[in-house]
């Protein structure tokens, strides 16, 4: 795929292979099942059976190399820091991170000397689903915006030099 | 070490090792949070388990330092995660054991309400989650479809699913809202059935009872020694409940049996827990029984805000306590108190020394999950293999928000 | 539980005065002990038959800088049997150090540790002693009143303190 990556332009071809890209990965976003605190117990709500997350196509895989997207769902440490880089690295691209809860977006309540403030400090960061913790909704409309934002990346097609960059080179 | 590391001390006659030392890591399904186990094992037999823990540790209590008395409601909710209006009454307590003044007794009974509700929630999730980790899937999508009701009522009375902050010193911040004691009841009722539903799936069958049956056993004096507490004491045998024993807000008022069990092995553990959750409804059944109508906060400007909101609007001395209230905070006396409550994991302890002002001097949380989780290190008696240690730590169920804080 | 019938009398007895007896919190009594004789009178209070504190709550270290002696540990003991509590103190100077209690009560092994990590009190005879909240290389102890609530300032925290400069062996 790397060769292929950002070589064509737009015609009717790749925009549509494109399309088909994007829905399929879109469709199957799989996390890994990393709670950290208690959002953790938010996100296995929204697994289960009320919120369902498997309509989504979001299958938890115990495995960093078999997920596609890591949701990070509490506090980062400082001591936990470089465990959550080592799995961000594990995964394979196409990854996504989703920043849930204040903690993770920007430390929380947490100011203090062990707490990483945000966990965009570690990894970039796609989409922050903000609250304390999220209500299992938001964690589900935080998937919706991903996929929304998955829908519209240029993966065979060339970029737009005015595009942000979905992951830093 | 993220890989296992074989040493080369042990060898066989083949000259082969089988020496063992494994990382599970933090990011594991079933380590129930962000504990790090490292393994030293002989092949599959395991010899030493050493936990590494403090990959949550936040600085809770050095933030309580800073905050208010009533800002530190909202941190309290964030130690024992999975029942957040228990770790908010024995904070509470603790205030008001200093300060030398009781709840009215409305808000006594809604504040047992609350704690008994979340202790059904927090045992829910590990009745559903030990089975899971042994390999009984389904369990724990039942479970949380109950607890799903249970947060269901926790937002129905005071606002959010988790992190409730609902205790106040003095009281509770509301009244339950109307209709709220008949939508208890309901939940009450159809709660019932569905335990026996998780004993019938669960009590017989072979594959779990063979993961958990007689695997991970402590002796009642081994447990006290350890210092383990709730759930995890009783089923070996030694029959103590603070509730019971050193009864604190009503529970001298309501009639419950303490489940204790023999053989203290990880189907003890979760049995009891199973069976507390029964004994948790009629707690909750005599309450809404026997509450009496009256205020939720105390009558004292000083310390909660007033009762009677429309005073705000009429009183000037109302509206300046409330705004001293708000922006300093009472102060507490200054000495020491100890407050003892039995939450859901175990003895949650909640030592406060305060110096006259606003703010705590020193509040230590006596974390129970912290100290049953040492008993994985200790105690590895008939945990033979690596299976094993997952049943084992299944049934301490620790919380890794409060043995890190 | 404030018992007034637990007959510690009998326990102060070997320690002549230096052990003292005070009744001021409204919760339990509590037992002023020197480091020294603390292992000796732990002992006591676990194997008595008349009191057998044999749980062993919590123990908390206390940091009341500037004022001296400036740590301080404070053991919560629960008697099983007889059901009372019972608050154990040891004052410590600075750099403080204190038997550890682990041959009284298992539990006590993290415990100290945690102590030792947050507040740098180092306990004699503990078989493990090292960091338990903080990782290994981590430089201070967090929860000394003289240790900021956002950490030093370092590569990895941008919103930390800067550190004051050393004086002299720190």
């Amino acid at each position: 795929m790397a060769v292929l990556s950002n070589r064509f332009q737009d015609n009717v071809f790749f925009t549509n292979s494109d399309a088909i890209i994007n829905w399929s990965r879109k469709s199957s976003l799989w996390p890994q099942t990393f709670g950290i605190a208690c959002c953790a117990i938010e996100m296995i709500s929204a697994g289960c059976a009320r919120y369902d997350l498997d309509r989504f196509g979001v299958v938890f895989r115990p495995s960093p190399r078999q997920s596609d997207v890591m949701i990070v769902a509490g506090t980062v440490t400082r001591k936990m820091a470089p465990i959550v880089r080592r799995l961000y690295d594990q995964m394979a691209e196409p990854r996504y991170v989703i920043a849930m809860g204040t903690c993770a977006i920007s430390g929380g309540v947490y100011n203090t000397y062990a707490v990483v403030q945000g966990v965009d400090h570690v990894v970039p960061v796609d989409i922050h689903v903000a609250g304390c913790p999220p209500r299992p909704e938001a964690l589900l409309h935080g998937f919706v915006q991903l996929q929304e934002k998955i829908t519209g990346t240029r993966v065979l097609r060339v970029k737009n030099p005015d595009e942000p960059a979905m992951e830093p080179s | 070490m993220t890989e296992a590391t074989v040493i080369n001390e042990v060898t066989t006659d083949t000259g082969l090792s089988r020496e063992v030392l494994l990382n599970l890591g933090p990011q594991h399904p079933s380590t129930h949070g962000v504990l790090r186990l490292l393994l030293q094992m002989d092949g599959e037999i395991i010899e030493r388990v050493e936990p590494h823990i403090g990959l949550l540790h936040r600085g809770t209590e050095k933030l309580f330092e800073s905050f208010t008395y009533t800002q530190i409601f909202p941190l309290t909710d964030r130690l024992d995660y999975l029942c957040p209006p228990s770790n908010n009454l024995g904070y509470a307590l603790a205030v008001e054991g200093l300060l030398g003044i009781k709840a009215p007794e409305r808000a006594q009974y809604i504040r047992v309400i609350m704690a008994e509700l979340s202790r059904i929630s927090g045992h829910l999730l590990i009745t559903g989650a030990l089975p899971m980790d042994v390999g009984a899937m389904t369990s724990l999508l039942y479970t949380m479809r109950d607890r799903e009701m249970v947060m269901d009522l926790m937002e129905m009375i005071s606002g959010v699913r988790m992190h409730t902050s609902f205790c106040r010193v003095g009281g509770v911040r509301e009244d339950l809202p109307e209709g709220a004691e008949a939508r208890i009841l309901e939940f009450c009722d159809i709660f019932a059935a569905r335990i026996s539903d998780y004993e019938t799936l669960l009590e017989n069958n072979r594959i779990f009872l063979a993961r958990v049956e007689n695997i991970g056993n402590i002796t009642g004096e081994d447990a006290i020694a350890l210092g383990l507490s709730g759930p995890n004491l009783r089923a070996s045998g030694v029959d103590w409940d603070i509730r019971r024993d050193e009864p604190y807000e009503i529970y001298g008022q309501v009639e419950f049996d303490v489940i204790t069990r023999q053989d203290g092995d990880c189907y003890d553990r979760w049995k009891c827990r199973v069976d507390e959750m029964r004994e948790s409804l009629r707690i909750i059944r005599q309450c809404i029984g026997q509450m009496p109508k009256g205020d939720i906060l105390i009558d004292d400007p000083k310390i909660a805000f007033p009762v009677d909101k429309d005073l705000l609007a009429h009183s000037m001395e109302t509206h300046i306590h409330h705004f001293l209230l708000s922006a300093n905070g009472f102060k507490v006396p200054a000495g020491e108190f100890y407050s003892a409550t039995e939450a859901p994991k175990g003895e949650l302890g909640y030592y406060l020394i305060s110096d006259g002002s606003e703010k705590p001097f020193r509040l230590k949380v006596r974390a129970p999950s912290f100290v049953n989780l040492q008993a994985l290190t200790e105690r590895t008696t008939n945990i033979k293999y690596l299976a094993d240690v997952i049943a084992m730590l299944g049934s301490l169920d620790p919380v890794m928000g409060e043995v890190d804080k | 539980m404030v018992a007034d019938d637990m007959p510690l009398a009998a326990v102060l007895q070997p320690f002549d005065q230096r052990v003292s007896l005070d009744h001021s919190a409204a919760d339990m009594p509590c037992l002023l002990v020197p480091p020294a004789d603390l292992v000796a009178l732990c002992t006591q209070l676990r194997d008595d038959p008349a009191l057998r504190f044999d749980f062993l709550s919590d123990i908390c270290a206390v940091d009341i800088f500037p004022k001296t002696p400036r740590f301080m540990l404070v053991y919560h003991l629960f008697s099983v049997p007889h059901k009372w509590r019972l608050r154990v103190k040891c004052c410590l100077g600075d750099p403080a150090t204190a038997p550890t209690v682990i041959p009284v009560w298992t539990t006590a092994n993290w415990h100290e540790r945690e102590a030792y990590d947050m507040y740098g009190i180092h306990f004699d005879g503990h078989p493990d002693l090292r960091r338990i909240y903080m990782w290994d290389g981590f430089d201070g102890f967090p929860m000394r009143r003289d240790f900021p609530l956002r950490g030093y300032r370092d590569d990895y925290n941008p919103m930390g303190v800067e550190r004051p400069p050393e004086e002299g062996a720190g």
